[in-house]
């Protein structure tokens, strides 16, 4: 089992970086050290009526300065709460949490859709090889020039205001783009229409999972996916989102 | 000062077990806390089989508690007895197994696996809410209550303890009917039966349509229904629901209990059980309290 950490970090900084969409800098004693691309942490609210810590994907890796990024959207009282946090504010972190993505030295598609780009940013970051990245958005953009330093970047945007009017497989399919490996996290029909694509073109695929979660460390059994083969540890056909993922070989689950 | 207390002829080093279902068998919190610590672990509830579950979302977060409808997914006894017993068994705990079952053969299949293994004790889930058939079947009326006591008794060598549903009218009479069926404990509360509707999407936030209330917003109902089951029975009781700290676990133990669960809060601080253990011992140093055995039950 991997290491895991339940500290206090500090925030470094955050800043509101598109509308709703908070990037907020954390220092941690252990976890930025054995962070991965494609793991999360999960944080826990203050405000004692919430019980459930939130998960967030961990975004940049620091680990020379100890510290972590994480990108995330106001989603309801949870993520508001964190989002009045200011610098020098402690806040209670559990992680590194989950696999995180395989890397591999093969021509590599990212694919990003939404809230589910911000964990591909390390992983770009870590991956030597050559990455075409594809980032799709509802209207407004964010993270974008990060991006464009570690790779080529298409944009989609579903009104059409930057790139692509569509979704990340209509860039795909419009620039014919090929790789021999898929990365990807995002909505779960996009991560389904990705799975299809994947299959009729023979890619190997890993998508990144969310699912509710109460333990975040596989104790509880609530954030499980259906697997196409019965599990190694649960002995029926479920996987632990928050331990055998979130990241999975798209083949070995059922979407 | 002694914190140790006895549970039904098992000696615990403190009162304090993790409840069912939140703490697996123990392994994925042995990183974060240290097991010695505890008084016990009480596992995920075992069946003769693997179960599946239910599907997802399992689980949604409300003001104050959560609700759950995992559905007593399990890796059947045969795994459970090579993995997760072994496991426990390197520590300086109590091992108490949750049984679950659809049927009465299906608990006394596992209660006869246990028997020569290195386990304290046996917790019987008769009350879990979100499976359709057996659990609550026979945790809602006090003759199949009883009956299924009887069977598994009769094959269990660990002292059986019967977890109890809030789910019936009068828990006393639960209470006394598995008492006199031959129960050596009983433990109480297990969730309450819950629904949670998301206005945006007019859905229902659980796949499962309703789930077990657990955390802080069942608290005083726990704490009422272990006094009222404590005026009703003379067999120890386990008291758990919504214990977040050891003002919470005293609580319990005034009421009655001999020792406490802590469930959800373990999602809300995996360290929670030490520091729960601490706060009592801190409490007892504070109100000049030698044994906490004097707490159990003391307000009447
Ligand atoms: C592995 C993983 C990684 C994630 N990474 C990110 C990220 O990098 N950035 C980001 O913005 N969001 C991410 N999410 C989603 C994020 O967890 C939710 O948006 C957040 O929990 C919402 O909390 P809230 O209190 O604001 O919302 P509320 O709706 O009030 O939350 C109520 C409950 O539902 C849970 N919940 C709500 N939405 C989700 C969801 N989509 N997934 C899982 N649980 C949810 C909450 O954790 C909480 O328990 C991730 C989810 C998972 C499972
Ligand atoms: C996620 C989850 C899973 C549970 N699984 C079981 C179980 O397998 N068997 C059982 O007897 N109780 C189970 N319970 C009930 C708890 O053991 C406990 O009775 C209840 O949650 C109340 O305590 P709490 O408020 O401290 O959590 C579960 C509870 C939760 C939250
Ligand atoms: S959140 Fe508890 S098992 Fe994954």
């Amino acid at each position: 089992m991997t290491e895991k950490f339940y500290e206090d970090a500090i925030i470094i900084r955050q800043e509101e970086i598109a509308t709703n969409i908070y990037s907020m800098w954390l220092h941690t004693e252990q976890i930025a050290r054995l962070a991965k691309p494609g793991q999360f942490v999960t944080l826990y609210c203050r405000d004692g009526s919430r019980l459930l810590p939130r998960p967030i994907s961990i975004c940049e890796v620091d680990r020379g300065d100890c510290s972590i990024r994480l990108v995330y959207r106001i989603a309801g009282a949870g993520t508001a709460e964190f989002s009045r946090y200011h610098t020098g504010e402690q806040l209670r972190v559990m992680g590194p949490l989950g696999n995180g993505y395989p890397k591999k030295s093969r021509k590599a598609l990212l694919l990003g859709g939404g809230i589910g780009i911000p964990p591909l940013l390390q992983l770009v970051k870590e991956l030597n090889c050559e990455k075409q990245i594809v980032l799709g958005f509802r209207d407004e953009c964010f993270l974008v020039e990060e991006f464009e330093a570690c790779g080529k970047v298409y944009i989609a945007t579903e009104d059409g205001s930057r790139g692509t009017k569509g979704n990340v497989l209509d860039v795909v399919t419009e620039k014919g783009l090929d790789a021999e490996i898929i990365y990807a996290c995002g909505p779960m029909p996009m991560l389904r229409a990705v799975k299809q694509f994947a299959v009729q073109h023979g890619i190997q695929t890993w998508i990144s999972l969310e699912e509710r979660m109460a333990c975040g460390v596989g104790a509880c059994l609530g954030c499980v996916c259906k697997s196409t083969k019965k599990d190694a540890h649960t002995h029926v056909k479920n996987k632990r989102i928050c331990t055998e993922g979130p990241v999975f070989r798209a083949r070995e689950v059922d979407i | 000062m002694n914190m140790g207390v006895n549970l039904a002829g098992i000696s615990l080093k403190n009162p304090i077990l993790t409840a069912s279902g939140t703490f697996g068998s123990g392994e994925e919190y042995a990183q974060l806390m240290d097991l010695n610590k505890l008084g016990g672990v009480i596992t995920k509830g075992v069946a003769n089989v693997p179960w599946e579950g239910n599907p997802t979302p399992r689980i949604a977060e409300v003001y104050g508690g959560m609700l759950n409808a995992i559905g007593l997914q399990n890796p059947g006894i045969d795994v459970f007895v090579e993995r997760d017993i072994p496991f426990l068994a390197k520590y300086d705990t109590r091992i108490v197994v949750n049984v679950c079952g659809r049927s009465e053969s299906d608990y006394v299949e596992v209660a006869e696996r246990l028997a020569d293994q290195p386990v304290d004790l046996l917790e019987i889930n008769i009350s879990c809410p979100n499976v359709k058939e057996g659990g609550i079947a026979y945790g809602q009326n006090p003759h199949a209550a009883a009956e299924i006591t009887k069977a598994i008794k009769a094959v269990a060598k660990q002292p059986v303890i019967m977890k109890l549903s809030p789910n019936v009218t009068d828990i006393a009479e639960m209470a006394r009917a598995v008492e006199a069926a031959g129960a050596d404990a009983v433990s109480l509360i297990n969730t309450i039966t819950g629904m949670k509707i998301d206005v945006r999407k007019r859905r229902f936030a659980l796949a499962n349509r309703t789930g077990g209330l657990s955390g802080p917003a069942i608290h005083p109902i726990a704490v009422r229904m272990v006094y009222e089951a404590a005026q009703a029975v003379r067999i120890p009781i386990v008291g758990l629901g919504g214990v977040m700290c050891a003002e919470d676990a005293l609580e319990l133990i005034l009421a009655g209990a001999t020792a406490v669960s802590v469930g959800t809060a373990n999602f809300t601080n995996p360290r929670i059980t030490e520091e729960i253990t601490d706060g009592i011992r801190e409490y007892m140093l504070e109100e000049g309290v030698e044994d906490i055995r004097e707490l159990i039950g003391a307000v009447r």
